[in-house]
C-alpha cells in the first residue's frame, strides 16, 4: 500500500504498520464466573439499609487478571502517539524524561496522602517551594500556585482571581468584562464565561494581530481583565504587548499572559517585566511532564505581590528552615480544585527544569525557533504549502500555521486525509488549528528542543510524498490510513442522539435490533 | 552549552550550523528580531546549577522525597476525598505504559488504543452507576459537581442549588467557585439543608426549601461522614418533582453493595475515580466523573469531551471518537459549555483496567470488605473510653470519632508518634459535635491494623 518515500533523507519508519489487534470491546471479553481480583471474605457483614442496596449486579466483564492486562497492552500498542514522530503544534511536546516517572512511583509520594501532618511532608513540599522559586525568577512574579489541573484550569483560576481582586475594591458588578483575542487558546475566553464575565474577542489585522486602536475601542470601566499570549499559534509576536498591558492597566484591568507557546520566548522575556500581573505555565508540555493524552496536568499560575493575597489555598511557604502550608489567608479564593495539585507533574516538571537549569531552557528556546524557521524553509518548497500572513516575511517564533488549501483545491484532499495519510508512516496526526479557522486547512507544526534534524526531514519528506500521491493518486489520501490499527471512522452517527453511545449500555441498547 | 543534551537533539553544534546555513543566518539570535528590544530581558537567570546529571538529580531528587513520612510504611487512616486503596499492580503497569504517557491527542484511528479505552471508562462507569450517558473525566470530584450544577442551572433555567449543610469542606469551595459570587449576573445561590444527627439530610427542611427556583438537589451517598442514606430514592423523587434536578455524588468503590443511582431516580451522577486503582499521590490522584441519562436534555449539556463507538468503513470493526464535541469550548469559545481542557485522561485508563479486573464479584466482595472492616473498627473505637462513635447509623469506609475531651490535634501528635496518621480533625465543621474526628477504613486495613490503632487511641486520649 505505501509507496516508498522519494526524496526522503533517511529511512525511519518506513514500512511502518500498526498493530491490528481487532481488541473487542472489554464487556465482550466477559465470561461469567471468571474472576480478575479476589477479597478476603469478612465473618459477617452489616447490613445495609433496603432502599439503598445493590440490586441488580453492574455489568462489568468478568474476566481473569491476565485477560484484563493483554486487553489493554493491545490497547495501549495501537496507540501511535510519540512512538514515532510528533510535531503536534501548540502542546510543545518535549522528551517526558523517565527520570521524573522513577521519582513519582516510589512510595515516597504515590502513598502521600495529602492530610498528613506537614512535618511528614516536608519532602513534596520543598520541591514546591522550588520549583516556586525557580518559576518566580523565570517569569518575574512574586508568588505561583500548583492548584491547577491544567492550563485551562489556571485560566479558570485568573478569572476567579479576577473576580476577588475586583471584588475586594468594589468594582466587580462594574468591571464585567474580560477582553481576549482570536488567537488566544479557546480555554481564556471559555473561563472567563463560565466565571460570568462578558468576553469580548478581539480580530486578527493585516500584522497578524489586533491593533491598539482595536484595543482601545473596547476598554473601559466595564474591563475586569485581559486575557491572552504572545506569541500566537502563527508564530506571531505582538510587539505591541506592552503598550497593550498599559492600556488596560490604565483603564484598571489585569493583565494575564497564557504562556502556553512560552518555548521561543523563554528565557528571553519575563512576564512581569512586560507588565503582566499573572502568567501560566504548562507544566505537562512546557516543562517536560507528560502529557498523558489529556492530563493529569498542572497550570502553574504565577502572580504579583498584589494578586498574591487572592490566590487559591494552601500556599506552600517557606518557614525558617522549613516549609509550611499556608492556608490562614482570609482573601483567598478558595479551591478550585481539591487539595494542592497534581503533586506527580509538579515533581516531574522540577526535574526537567534542574536538568536544564538556566543554560538548557537558552538552548531549548534557541532550537525550537531555529527548528521551526527550518522547517518553514523547507516547507516553503512544498507545493502546495503555504503559510499563513505570507507578506510577514520575519522569522517566525517556535511554530508557524501552514496550509494545504491549494492542495485541497486542486485534488480534493483535505488537510485531515492529508494528516491521515501522514500516520501510515508512523507520524503522529498533524496539529490543525484551534476553532474558528482563521487560515483554511490548517496544520501547524512544532519541532520544540526534542526532536532531530533528521525527525524533522523525516516528518517534511512524508508530507511531501503525500501531497505529491494526492495529485496522483486522490483516492489512496482520502481512504487513509491503511496501515492504521483499524479503518477510517464512518462519522455519522457520532453525532445522532439516535446512534451515539458513550457507554457500552447505550450501544446495546441502541442496536438491539442488530444484536 | 559545553555538551549536548540527552534531551536535545538538535544540541550539537555542527547540527545547529547546518540549520543556521540553511537558513543564511550567522547566530540564532537574529531568528529572535520580531521580539522588541525593550521587551527583552536584561536580568540574567538566577537559577541553581543545571543537574544534567541523571545520577546526580535522581540523588536529588530521591533526597528530598524521602523526607516523605507515606502511608505505606506508616497505619494510615485518613481520607476525605483522597482514600488509601490497594492499586493492583496491573494498574500501574498499564498506566505506566509510554504510548498513552506521552500520546497528546492524535486521530480515531491513529490512537485507537487510548480511545477504545476511554471509551471502556465511560462504558464501566454507566454499568456502576446504571447510566446510559458519561462523559470524559474531569479534574476531580469537586469540579465534577460543579459542572454537573451547571448543567442544571441550564437544562431548568434556575439559579439555585441546594447541598447538605454538612459536606466536605474542600469540595464546597470549589463548588462556591463554580457557583460564582453573588455580583456576577449569573450567579448560582447555595442554599444549604439542614442535616440531622442521624447524618442524613432533615426533609422537613428540605421540603420548605425545594421550590420552583431551585434548579437541582445535590447529596451524597455515603455522605462526607461515610452516612449511607437510607432512601436516596425518596431524595431525588422530592427533587424532581420540585422541577429540579437529582444530582448525586456517589463512591464509585460502593457501588457492588450499594444501588446504583441510576436505579433509584437520580438524573445526574458524579464521584471520585481516585478510588478505581490510582494512588492518593498526596491529592495528585484526585478524578471526577459525571453520567446522566442517554437524553439531548442532558448529552447537550456536558462541558466534558465524549467519545463514542462506532463503525469504521470496514465490516465490523469498531472505532471510539468524539460525539458533541462542537459544544466544548475547544468547539465553541466562550459560546460552549464551561469549559474543558487537558484532565485527569490517564487515570482515565488505568480505571478502565481497575474496574474489569475487579468484575461485578470484586466490587461485591470489596464493597462488603469495607463495610465489615470500617464497621469493625468503629465498634472497636467505641469500646475505647473517652472516644465513641455513633453505631446507629449505616456507614461506608469512613465514620465520625467523637472524643470526649481529647484534643484532636494532640491525638493525632501521639498516633502519628506510634507510626499512624489518625482521622482527619473535623472539629468545628458542619454538622459536627464537639471534638471529633473522621476516620477512614478499607479493604487495606487489617484487623490487627485496628487493634493496633486501639492501642495507640486508648493511649492517646488517656
Amino acid at each position: 500500500m505505501t509507496a516508498p518515500i522519494s526524496n526522503r533523507s533517511k529511512a525511519r519508519f518506513e514500512g511502518y504498520h500498526a498493530a491490528r489487534w481487532a481488541e473487542p470491546v472489554v464487556m465482550e471479553l466477559s465470561h461469567p464466573g471468571r474472576r480478575g481480583a479476589l477479597f478476603a471474605k469478612p465473618e459477617s457483614v452489616p447490613s445495609v439499609p433496603e432502599g439503598a442496596r445493590r440490586g441488580k449486579a453492574p455489568e462489568l466483564p468478568e474476566m481473569t487478571e491476565h485477560d484484563a492486562l493483554r486487553h489493554y497492552l493491545h490497547l495501549s500498542q495501537m496507540t501511535l502517539g510519540m512512538m514515532g514522530v510528533s510535531l503536534f503544534g501548540t502542546c510543545t511536546m518535549k522528551y517526558n524524561p523517565r527520570i521524573g516517572e522513577r521519582a513519582v512511583a516510589g512510595k515516597g509520594l504515590a502513598e502521600v496522602h495529602p492530610y498528613q501532618p506537614p512535618e511528614t511532608l516536608q519532602g513534596i513540599m520543598e520541591i514546591y517551594a522550588n520549583f516556586n522559586d525557580f518559576l518566580c525568577e523565570v517569569s518575574g512574579m512574586d508568588q505561583f500556585v500548583f492548584q491547577a489541573g491544567g492550563g485551562a484550569d489556571a485560566a479558570y483560576t485568573h478569572a476567579c482571581v479576577t473576580r476577588a481582586y475586583h471584588a475586594s475594591r468594589g468594582e466587580l458588578e462594574q468591571r464585567d468584562q474580560i477582553i481576549t483575542t482570536i488567537q488566544t487558546h479557546p480555554c481564556s475566553p471559555a473561563t472567563a464565561n463560565t466565571a460570568g464575565f462578558e468576553v469580548i474577542t478581539l480580530t486578527l489585522e493585516e500584522n497578524g494581530y489586533p491593533s491598539v486602536e482595536q484595543l482601545k475601542s473596547v476598554v473601559g470601566p466595564r474591563t475586569a481583565a485581559l486575557m491572552v499570549n504572545n506569541p500566537d499559534d502563527m508564530g506571531i509576536y505582538n510587539p505591541d504587548i506592552k503598550e497593550w498591558v498599559r492600556i488596560v492597566h490604565e483603564a484598571g484591568g489585569l493583565c494575564f499572559y497564557d504562556h502556553a507557546n512560552f518555548n521561543g520566548v523563554m528565557t528571553r522575556l519575563r512576564a512581569r517585566e512586560l507588565g503582566f500581573d499573572a502568567c501560566m505555565y504548562m507544566l505537562h508540555k512546557t516543562f517536560g511532564a507528560p502529557k498523558g493524552g489529556g492530563g493529569p496536568a498542572v497550570g502553574a499560575y504565577g502572580c504579583s505581590a498584589e494578586l498574591a493575597p487572592f490566590l487559591p489555598s494552601p500556599l506552600v511557604v517557606r518557614d525558617g528552615d522549613g516549609v509550611r502550608l499556608d492556608e490562614n489567608r482570609p482573601q483567598s479564593i478558595g479551591k478550585i480544585r481539591e487539595f494542592w495539585g497534581n503533586a506527580p507533574q509538579v515533581v516531574k516538571a522540577y526535574a526537567w527544569a534542574r536538568a536544564m537549569g538556566a543554560e538548557g531552557l537558552r538552548e531549548a528556546a534557541d532550537l525550537s525557533v531555529l527548528a521551526n524557521n527550518y522547517m518553514d524553509k523547507r516547507l516553503s518548497k512544498v507545493a502546495g504549502v503555504s503559510r499563513s500572513h505570507e507578506h510577514i516575511d520575519a522569522w517566525r517564533m517556535e511554530m508557524t500555521r501552514h496550509s494545504v488549501e491549494q492542495v485541497t483545491k486542486d485534488t480534493g484532499c483535505t488537510v485531515v486525509d492529508i494528516a491521515n495519510r501522514m500516520t501510515d508512516f508512523g507520524i503522529d496526526a498533524l496539529w490543525l488549528s484551534h476553532e474558528p479557522w482563521v487560515v483554511p486547512e490548517p496544520f501547524t507544526p512544532e519541532a520544540g528542543e526534542l526532536w532531530s534534524k533528521e525527525d524533522i526531514d523525516y516528518w517534511i519528506d512524508v508530507l511531501e510524498h503525500v501531497i505529491r500521491e494526492a495529485y496522483d493518486d486522490p483516492e489512496m489520501v482520502k481512504t487513509a490510513p491503511h496501515k492504521g490499527a483499524i479503518h477510517q471512522l464512518k462519522g455519522d452517527a457520532l453525532e445522532d442522539p439516535d446512534r451515539w453511545a458513550t457507554t457500552w449500555r447505550a450501544y446495546l441498547r441502541k442496536n438491539a435490533s442488530k444484536t | 552549552m559545553t555538551k549536548a543534551h540527552p534531551w536535545m537533539a538538535n544540541s550539537v553544534q555542527g547540527i545547529k550550523d547546518e540549520m543556521m546555513a540553511a537558513l543564511g543566518v550567522d547566530n540564532v539570535d537574529q531568528l529572535f528580531a520580531q521580539i522588541p528590544a525593550d521587551h527583552l530581558t536584561s536580568r540574567p537567570f538566577d537559577l541553581p546549577p543545571q543537574l544534567a546529571s541523571e545520577v546526580e538529580l535522581a540523588r536529588h531528587l530521591d533526597d528530598l522525597l524521602s523526607k516523605n513520612a507515606n502511608a505505606a510504611d506508616n497505619l494510615c487512616f485518613l481520607g476525605a476525598g483522597a482514600w488509601p486503596h490497594y492499586v493492583p499492580a496491573i494498574c500501574d503497569e498499564v498506566a505506566s505504559r509510554s504510548e498513552w504517557v506521552t500520546s497528546v491527542f492524535g486521530s480515531p484511528t491513529s490512537d485507537h488504543g487510548r480511545n477504545q479505552a476511554w471509551f471502556e471508562f465511560c462504558a464501566q462507569i454507566g454499568a456502576l452507576v446504571e447510566m446510559d450517558f458519561v462523559g470524559l473525566p474531569v479534574y476531580s470530584w469537586g469540579c465534577a459537581i460543579g459542572h454537573a450544577v451547571r448543567m442544571a442551572s441550564r437544562t431548568t433555567g434556575r439559579q439555585k442549588v441546594a447541598v447538605p449543610a454538612a459536606m466536605d469542606p474542600e469540595r464546597l469551595s470549589v463548588l462556591r467557585n463554580y457557583c460564582e459570587p453573588a455580583e456576577m449576573a449569573s450567579h448560582i445561590e447555595i442554599v444549604e439543608i439542614a442535616v440531622g444527627p442521624d447524618g442524613r439530610i432533615d426533609r422537613d427542611d428540605l421540603a420548605a426549601k425545594l421550590d420552583e427556583t431551585v434548579a437541582a438537589l445535590y447529596f451524597e451517598t455515603p455522605s462526607c461522614h461515610g452516612v449511607i442514606e437510607a432512601d436516596p430514592a425518596g431524595l431525588c423523587a422530592a427533587a424532581t418533582a420540585a422541577g429540579a434536578e437529582a444530582i448525586v455524588g456517589v463512591d464509585p468503590l460502593s457501588l457492588g453493595v450499594l444501588a446504583a443511582p441510576g436505579s433509584y431516580g437520580a438524573t445526574i451522577a458524579v464521584g471520585p475515580t481516585q478510588p478505581l486503582g490510582i494512588h492518593m499521590n498526596c491529592g495528585g490522584g484526585v478524578g471526577g466523573f459525571i453520567a446522566s441519562p442517554d437524553e439531548e436534555r442532558y448529552a447537550r449539556e456536558y462541558p466534558t469531551l465524549n467519545i463514542s463507538i462506532t463503525e469504521t468503513v470496514a465490516e465490523g470493526e469498531y472505532g471510539f471518537g468524539l460525539t458533541l464535541f462542537h459544544q466544548s469550548s475547544y468547539g465553541s469559545r466562550d459560546k460552549g459549555k464551561d469549559w474543558t481542557g487537558n484532565s485527569v485522561y490517564l487515570w482515565a485508563v488505568a480505571n478502565a483496567v481497575y474496574m474489569s479486573a475487579m468484575g461485578p464479584e470484586g466490587f461485591r466482595e470489596i464493597g462488603n470488605l469495607i463495610l465489615a472492616r470500617a464497621r469493625h473498627a468503629a465498634e472497636s473505637i467505641d469500646a475505647i473510653d473517652g472516644c465513641s462513635v455513633d453505631l446507629s447509623r449505616p456507614f461506608f469506609k469512613e465514620f465520625v470519632v467523637q472524643f470526649d475531651a481529647a484534643d484532636v490535634a494532640k491525638v493525632n501528635q501521639a498516633l502519628l508518634a506510634d507510626g499512624i496518621f489518625g482521622g482527619k480533625d473535623i472539629t468545628g465543621e458542619p454538622g459536627v459535635v464537639g471534638n471529633a474526628a473522621l476516620f477512614c477504613v478499607t479493604e487495606i486495613h487489617t484487623e490487627a491494623d485496628i487493634e493496633r490503632l486501639c492501642v495507640a487511641l486508648r493511649e492517646a486520649v488517656q
